[in-house]
């Protein structure tokens, strides 16, 4: 799960370092899904942010250590919970697939 | 004030596109989403550019306010729909915004862009053309808005709402978790603040909750409904959202929004500051 993997979000400009991110893409079988709202609820279930994918269905979060989920809203699909844990200096990568 | 006449439906606005005296404007806080696509004929605001001051801190001034809107084709006795995405929270900056400045008619669309999108409602990026206008401003309605030195007076005395994530409001966190966390200033909160994260106001589909629910949210942190408020976040974009649930939901009275927000108090030197989940005391 650490480590961009190919196709994944650009790392440019990000100081992973210092940074705990979580970052990944939504699809639809195998289509990018560029409608879709990705929020990042911490580990009692609050929402803590939210963000729009992008046209090729990317999302990412600078987080704090520890255990977080994402939860995907996408047009007439239903939500999908994903469980994923953050660490400084790494990038947890996530594929997101919701129902088509 | 009510929701009956603070927030309209993504089915009332679609069913509004072509009437006179109507203005869709969209406030985004990723500012390039209205140029991928947008409610046909809503006009965009750049809340980095249009609605601050690009030298100093501040937003711009009541000519500059005036200059924008008549420029943009906004008059004053339009009826002002404000939508974006984040549930609506840079709308509701600008809903709080346009109200410092007394426009009368201003409206958020329930759930935003967010619910819009949802819906798979139409979006266009065709550019709408509005004629230009002479819009008057009012000068700031120094009533909803608070500064440092009231925010400071106001520990252990005022409800004091911090309205950022948990984690921030702890100091485990410096921004939305969005936003890269390298800032300058120290993490926390204001001593005796109570943490309702604005999120809670919202369902998952970015509509607002019921007020029933909207109002238990805030006595459950034990505000006094005797004093008054003062909403606060980041850097005022969230608290707009609490400031709006409270004042044109929930009908509180002399509530504030502190558009300094953390990024001004948690650099002040000299001010308490409290660390963790409990919102500490005022001899911190």
């Amino acid at each position: 799960m650490c480590g961009a993997t190919e196709g994944g979000l650009s790392l440019d400009g990000v100081n992973v370092a210092k940074e705990a991110v979580i970052q990944g893409q939504v699809l639809r079988g195998s289509e990018p899904v560029g409608n879709a709202y990705v929020r990042l609820l911490d580990r009692t279930g609050e929402f803590t942010a939210e963000v729009p994918t992008s046209a090729t269905g990317h999302f990412r979060f600078f987080a704090g250590d520890g255990e977080w989920t994402l939860r995907t809203l996408a047009p007439k699909s239903e939500p999908v919970d994903t469980a994923v844990t953050a660490t400084t200096g790494s990038v947890a990568e996530v594929q997101v697939l919701v129902s088509a | 004030m009510s929701r009956e006449n603070t927030l309209v439906t993504a089915q009332w606005v679609e069913d509004n596109l072509d009437t006179d005296g109507i203005v869709l404007i969209e406030v985004d806080e990723d500012t390039t989403a209205y140029d991928k696509g947008h409610i046909r004929g809503a006009i965009k605001l750049d809340w980095t550019t249009d609605l601050q001051d690009q030298v100093r801190r501040d937003f711009v001034n009541k000519e500059q306010f005036e200059a924008l809107l008549s420029e943009r084709g906004v008059s004053n006795d339009d009826t002002v729909v404000l939508y974006g995405g984040n549930n609506n929270w840079f709308a509701a900056y600008a809903y709080w915004y346009f109200k410092l400045y007394g426009h009368s008619d201003v409206k958020l669309l329930d759930g935003g862009r967010k619910k819009w999108e949802l819906d798979s409602r139409e979006l266009t990026d065709a550019l709408p053309s509005r004629a230009t206008t002479s819009y008057t401003a009012t000068e700031q309605d120094a009533s909803i808005r608070a500064f440092r030195d009231e925010v400071v007076a106001a520990i252990g005395t005022q409800n004091l709402v911090d309205v950022r994530s948990p984690d921030e409001y702890a100091g485990r966190l410096l921004a939305p978790a969005h936003l890269p966390q390298e800032q300058a200033q120290r993490a926390g909160h204001i001593p005796t603040s109570v943490n309702v994260p604005w999120s809670k106001n919202a369902n998952d589909d970015g509509t607002f909750k019921s007020d029933d629910e909207l109002a238990a949210l805030y006595d459950e942190v034990g505000f006094d409904t005797e004093k008054d408020t003062i909403a606060l976040c980041r850097i005022g974009e969230r608290s707009s959202l609490t400031w709006f649930v409270l004042t044109e939901l929930l009908g509180r009275k002399n509530v504030k929004n502190y558009d300094g927000s953390w990024t001004e108090y948690g650099s002040l030197v000299g001010v308490p500051v409290a660390l963790g989940d409990e919102p500490g005391k005022a001899d911190a």
